[in-house]
């Protein structure tokens, strides 16, 4: 600035400002791109910590043994049980939580109108906001307490499901709002009733958008440890059955092992990470390319 | 779906299965009624639960610090908790949201569209982490790397309470916390935020632009003012998030029930944290007390979001009135 000084008093003012105003300008957007570089710091972190800390203690062993029998000092062991028990139980909350899902966005979107549609809209957001402790909270409250169930898989299954619902419901609903209104007229005046235009029409169209949201959700629910705390419990064997006793899940495993004071426990609760950490990211990742593939499109 | 109604399609499809279509209609009104019910259902065997604790507790379980449910001579209560729980919360949101909304912003206005859709992925992807591998790197990596960063602002600012750390020691503290949360709320944040940038129009910023405005007076002028409603939403949302989260938390804090504000020191809790670490050793009275603590949470997140998303809903009418 100091050196348009020399000039006339207009040529400084409008100068002296131009130049400022670049210069914040150049601030302004460099600050932008580095807290891009700052967001993205943190992910590289993370995954490349897990992955050189996984990798090391990541075994052929730890995939296929138990927790049974394992001393606190025994290098031995591995999530093989943990592994099943996650299977079982967000196959279960996959059970429930996607068929209900996709009726209440198919309610939402094709049928629903009045009052209690907004309710609906308004109750879906609502729990998307639910702490995952809160959800395995009711669950404990309702099926393992109230109705004496006990711990079990299953009960981790359900509350993994009040979890992926609203996921699940968000996403269809704004899948199926991108089905142009013309295919389901088309399909009407060719006589088609409607819910047969919704089950081979609507939800075909969206299908690429509602598995990737689908996935999305499966990929979120898989890293959960919270809920499982309050309904699995978790167990060192193998327990195969869901619906007796309780069970491990894989994120539990990663939570107890790294509670632990002994540094062989610290290590499968690195190599617990990084095979969690992979499953969920190859999840994300596919359900990111069946997105790209959709015909529908957001924008 | 307005066209279905219409009484002058001389076709009436739906006479040809009234059974079918009577059948689905009321299977995906269920659904939906189902959802209202499992709400319902989750306030009300939260609130079963809860009252014995709250009865046994009484005023105090709003003053008390301590934690001792299971031990007929010694009380319980929110206090500290609820303390942690929110400075963590806005400690994070200080932390992610200036990162979150510079993100946002570079990727939706400065970079090429194609750039953009990438690293919004990539920034995506740290919300995919799940929350026990935060907690895992947190402790392990991040606490150890914080203690010089704690030291530096103990040294420099420790004039302020905030910043002040008594014994000079620092660790796993309600700051590590926050470091963490923050990465957690950071790709939430963003992602919204760049849907809100998103739905400003072109046209606003191409005005400012024709007027001989740089980048960032077009940012400033145009995209800012337009979107604020919805970034605080975004930013509440985020806040909705922070404020539930579990695990990471409760490995990275070590734990202790006190109401401070010297935040580099170790110690300090979250209503959620400490349902996790309680759950376990906890009898049926300190079962109950957990369950009292979560219906707190529960209420104070319901607040939360709810206010979030009115805020973002209408932002987002107020955009669509525009002529």
């Amino acid at each position: 600035m100091s050196a348009a000084l020399g000039v006339g008093l207009g040529g400084v003012v409008s100068a002296s400002t131009r130049r400022r105003r670049s210069v914040v300008n150049a601030i302004a957007c460099t600050a932008l791109g580095a807290s891009v570089v700052i967001a993205l710091i943190p992910l590289a972190l993370v995954l490349g910590y897990t992955i050189s800390k996984g990798s090391k203690a990541l075994t052929g062993s730890f995939l296929t043994h138990s927790m049974r029998g394992v001393g606190p000092l025994d290098g031995t062991g591995g999530a093989y049980h943990a592994i099943i028990g996650t299977l079982e139980q967000v196959l279960i909350a996959s059970l429930i939580a996607i068929p209900l899902g996709l009726l209440v966005a198919v309610y939402i979107v094709e049928y629903g109108r009045g009052p209690l549609r907004s309710a609906v809209r308004f109750l879906i957001d609502v729990m998307t906001g639910i702490p995952s402790i809160v959800a395995g909270l009711f669950i404990f409250a309702f099926w393992v307490l109230g109705l004496h169930r006990g711990f079990s898989g299953l009960a981790a299954g359900l509350a993994l499901a009040v979890l992926m619902l609203p996921v699940v419901v968000r996403s269809a609903e704004e899948m199926l709002k991108l089905v142009p209104d013309n295919l389901r007229e088309a399909s009407y005046a060719l006589g088609i009733p409607r819910w047969r235009t919704v089950v081979s029409v609507v939800l075909p169209t969206a299908s690429a958008g509602i598995t990737t949201g689908v996935m999305l959700a499966v990929a979120r629910v898989t890293g959960e440890t919270a809920p499982l705390l309050l309904t699995a419990f978790g167990y060192d064997a193998i327990r195969t059955s869901p619906a007796k006793g309780p069970q491990s899940g894989l994120p539990l495993f990663v939570f107890q092992q790294a509670g632990s004071a002994f540094d062989v426990a610290v290590r499968r609760a690195w190599a617990g990470a990084l095979t969690l950490i992979a499953i969920v990211l190859v999840l994300t990742v596919v359900a990111r390319v069946v997105a790209g593939r959709s015909q529908l499109k957001a924008n | 779906m307005t066209t279905t109604d219409a009484t002058a399609v001389p076709v009436r499809p739906r006479r040809q299965n009234p059974r079918g279509d009577q059948v689905f209609h009321a299977a995906a009104t269920a659904a939906g009624v189902a959802v209202l019910l499992l709400i319902v259902a989750i306030a009300a065997f939260l609130i079963a639960r809860a009252a014995p604790a709250y009865h046994r507790a009484g005023w105090r379980f709003l003053t008390e610090r301590e934690w001792f449910p299971d031990d007929p001579s010694r009380a319980f209560g929110i206090l500290a908790l609820a303390f942690g729980t929110i400075v963590s919360a806005v400690l994070a949101l200080i932390l992610a949201v200036p990162v979150a909304l510079g993100s946002a912003l570079f990727l939706t206005e400065l970079a090429p569209p194609a750039l953009g859709r990438w690293v919004g992925h990539l920034v995506d992807l740290l919300a995919a982490v799940p929350s026990v591998v935060y907690g895992l790197w947190g402790v392990y990596y991040l606490v150890p790397r914080l203690i010089p960063v704690s030291r530096f602002l103990d040294r420099t600012l420790g004039f302020i309470p905030l910043f002040d750390s008594r014994n000079n020691t620092y660790g796993r503290s309600l700051f590590a916390a926050a470091v963490v949360l923050a990465i957690m709320v950071l790709p939430i944040v963003a992602a919204i935020a760049r849907e809100v940038f998103r739905q400003v129009p072109t046209a606003d910023r191409e005005a400012a632009l024709a007027l001989g405005a740089t980048r960032w007076e077009a940012i400033r002028l145009a995209v800012l003012p337009y979107s604020r409603g919805g970034v605080v939403g975004a930013v509440m949302l985020g806040l909705g998030r922070a404020l539930g989260e579990t695990i990471a938390i409760a490995l990275v804090l070590a734990a202790s029930f006190k109401v401070d504000i010297h935040v580099l020191e170790p110690g300090g809790n979250t209503i959620a944290a400490n349902i996790a670490t309680k759950f376990g050793e906890s009898g049926a009275h300190g079962r109950e007390a957990l369950i009292a603590s979560g219906l707190v949470l529960f209420a104070i997140t319901l607040v939360v979001n709810v206010v979030a998303r009115g805020v973002v809903y209408r932002s987002a009418i107020a955009a669509e009135g525009r002529p």
